[in-house]
């Protein structure tokens, strides 16, 4: 593989944990706009475990610590948090990662302003399988009975409490376990690059991850690994193809065309790319023998 | 162990200066079919939001099964023994309908293993399994591959009543259960209540169908701008001046009606 594959390759495992964080709570309706806080959080929270305390703790715990570190906070934040919701949270959550990365520069013992630099380097043979079991989890993790009760509080919160959902505590776990999968994608963006300063973690990367997921779709597991694939193989693609074809005006104009393309999207595919009506579309083409069968045995009314 | 399943005793809520319920009390016969009926307005979904805990009651008890509920809150409740349906199909629309019907299963698999559970992965399970035969006893599909949106509205009111009876209620509350039906489907919601009675669920429901409330149900409770005007059964309900007067209408209605026609 290419220098610039692997890259590349790393780019898009990161966006991919990121945009799982989002995707849990947004399963429930939930808009968190704090990526980049739960991200500064875990990078530097690991950094400091790795190399910063003097312990010089091993890289695959100072990473597991940043996430406890991070759920922690998330779990005592969500609670003010919750109680607002729709654009009210999505200011609450950006106004938390704002102050996240207000005190990240501002605390000396973690480089201030001039940045951070970490110790212990991930390649991509440690970064692809975990993004690997992220996705895995993910995928474990909505399907289970919690997942079906966080998509039920997406549709109508009062009935799923009726039925007997706690909706306060699944939402609670959402968007704690959601804030640990981006601490853990923030502490290997650390590890990687080896040196992080807390402006790259901007809003700007809250915004692009959270419509990774809503682009892709909140209604199955497949949305954000679609969403996040998407957002960073196209525009990248597009520059390539750009420039060996010597297109001077699709090189600079991709990001315009790029950007007309998300309002197609939004007009057409407002539930974003992958719904659960195409997914199963999809599963019956695939599994076209089975489909027919079923429908005997449980279609007639 | 009581007579009465259900017993509500003077429930008064009001909303701002508005008195929607006035001093309620009535019990509800273990294993009955009682109908709450009355004029709209009259507070019939309002008894219904209190008694599963949607809004505060203000002032009375309820309880069920001989234990108070009053403090009791929503998501509980339904482990008290007490599952609803709703006047607007309220099912989740994203969800196909072997997985709303889990949802109903919900109270009874509240502990951290059932909730970690992989319901999704497993195309077997005893969960799963439970609902599609929920569902094939009412006579309903399991329409695989389809969210419940894309469903007739007749199909998506008995899967209603099917999330609410796989929560294994001992009361079941039905608000205009045949609300937009037609005969057939009447027919068919009716035939699956006598199945779900039969089994000793005692249901109360709320229905403008008198039709089906007479072919139902054994007691009658009627309400009339939040007080209750009369209770008995379906013979004498047609009998009393007061629930003539306020919502059945009298003969000279009737007569004046096909006058105008």
């Amino acid at each position: 593989m290419s220098g610039y594959m692997e890259a590349q390759l790393i780019i898009l495992c990161l966006s991919i944990i990121y945009a799982y964080g989002i995707f849990l709570p947004a399963a429930s309706g939930q808009l968190n706009l704090g990526a980049a806080g739960f991200i500064t959080l875990g990078a530097y929270a690991s950094a400091w475990f790795n190399a910063g305390t003097g312990a010089e703790l091993p890289m695959w715990l100072s990473i597991m610590l940043a996430m406890v570190f991070t759920g922690v906070i998330a779990f005592a934040i969500s609670f003010p948090i919750l109680r607002t919701r729709g654009v009210y949270m999505v200011l609450a959550t950006f106004a938390f990662a704002e102050v996240v990365s207000g005190i990240a520069i501002n605390l000396e013992f973690v480089g201030g302003a001039s940045g951070f630099p970490v110790d212990d380097h991930a390649d991509v043979t440690v970064i692809v399988p975990v993004t690997i079991l992220v996705i895995l989890f993910s995928f474990y993790f909505m399907s289970t009975r919690l997942g079906l009760a966080l998509r039920s509080i997406h549709d109508d919160e009062s009935v799923a409490t009726l039925f007997g959902v706690n909706v306060r505590t699944a939402k609670v776990v959402a968007f704690t376990v959601g804030a640990m999968l981006m601490s853990l994608g923030g502490s290997l963006y650390g590890h990687h690059y080896n040196y992080i300063e807390a402006q790259t973690f901007n809003v700007l990367l809250s915004i692009y991850i959270l419509l990774y997921v809503l682009m892709g779709g909140t209604q199955t597991a497949w949305g954000p690994l679609i969403g996040a694939a998407f957002f960073a193989i196209v525009p990248e693609t597009l520059r390539e193809i750009a420039e060996s074809a010597g297109l001077k005006w699709l090189a600079e104009g991709r990001f315009m065309m790029f950007g007309a393309f998300i309002v197609l999207l939004m007009v057409f595919r407002p539930e974003g790319v992958m719904t659960r009506t195409l997914q199963n579309r999809l599963g019956s083409g695939l599994f076209r023998q089975k489909k027919v069968v079923s429908d005997d045995a449980g279609g007639g009314s | 162990m009581s007579d009465h399943l259900l017993e509500i005793s003077g429930m008064h809520k009001s909303f701002g200066g508005l008195k929607v319920i006035d001093d309620v009390s009535f019990d509800v016969r273990r294993s009955s079919r009682t109908a709450l009926i009355g004029p709209n307005g009259a507070g019939k979904t309002t008894i219904f939001n209190l008694l599963t805990g949607v809004y505060e009651i203000d002032a009375g008890t309820i309880s069920v099964d001989g234990e108070d509920i009053t403090d009791v809150p929503a998501q509980d409740r339904v482990t008290v023994g007490m599952s609803r349906s709703f006047q607007n199909i309220r099912l989740m629309p994203h969800l196909s309908t072997v997985e709303n019907v889990m949802l109903g299963q919900h109270a009874r698999a509240r502990n951290l293993g059932n909730l970690m559970f992989p319901l999704g992965m497993m195309p077997r399970n005893n969960w799963r399994t439970a609902a599609e035969e929920a569902l094939e006893r009412a006579g309903v599909g399991t329409y695989p591959g389809e969210v419940v949106a894309n469903l007739p509205y007749g199909v998506q009111k008995r899967i209603e009543v099917v999330r609410a009876m796989v929560s294994e209620p001992k009361l079941l509350l039905l608000d205009e259960p045949a609300a937009g039906l037609n005969k057939t489907e009447t027919n068919q919601l009716q035939a699956l209540l006598e199945n779900v009675s039969d089994q000793g669920v005692t249901i109360l429901v709320v229905e403008h169908d008198m039709q089906f409330v007479r072919d139902l149900c054994d007691h009658i409770v009627v309400l009339n701008f939040g007080r209750k005007i009369f209770e008995g059964t379906p013979e004498e309900v047609h009998q009393d001046p007061a629930v003539l007067e306020a919502y059945l209408g009298t003969d000279d209605d009737t007569a004046e009606a096909a006058d105008v026609s």
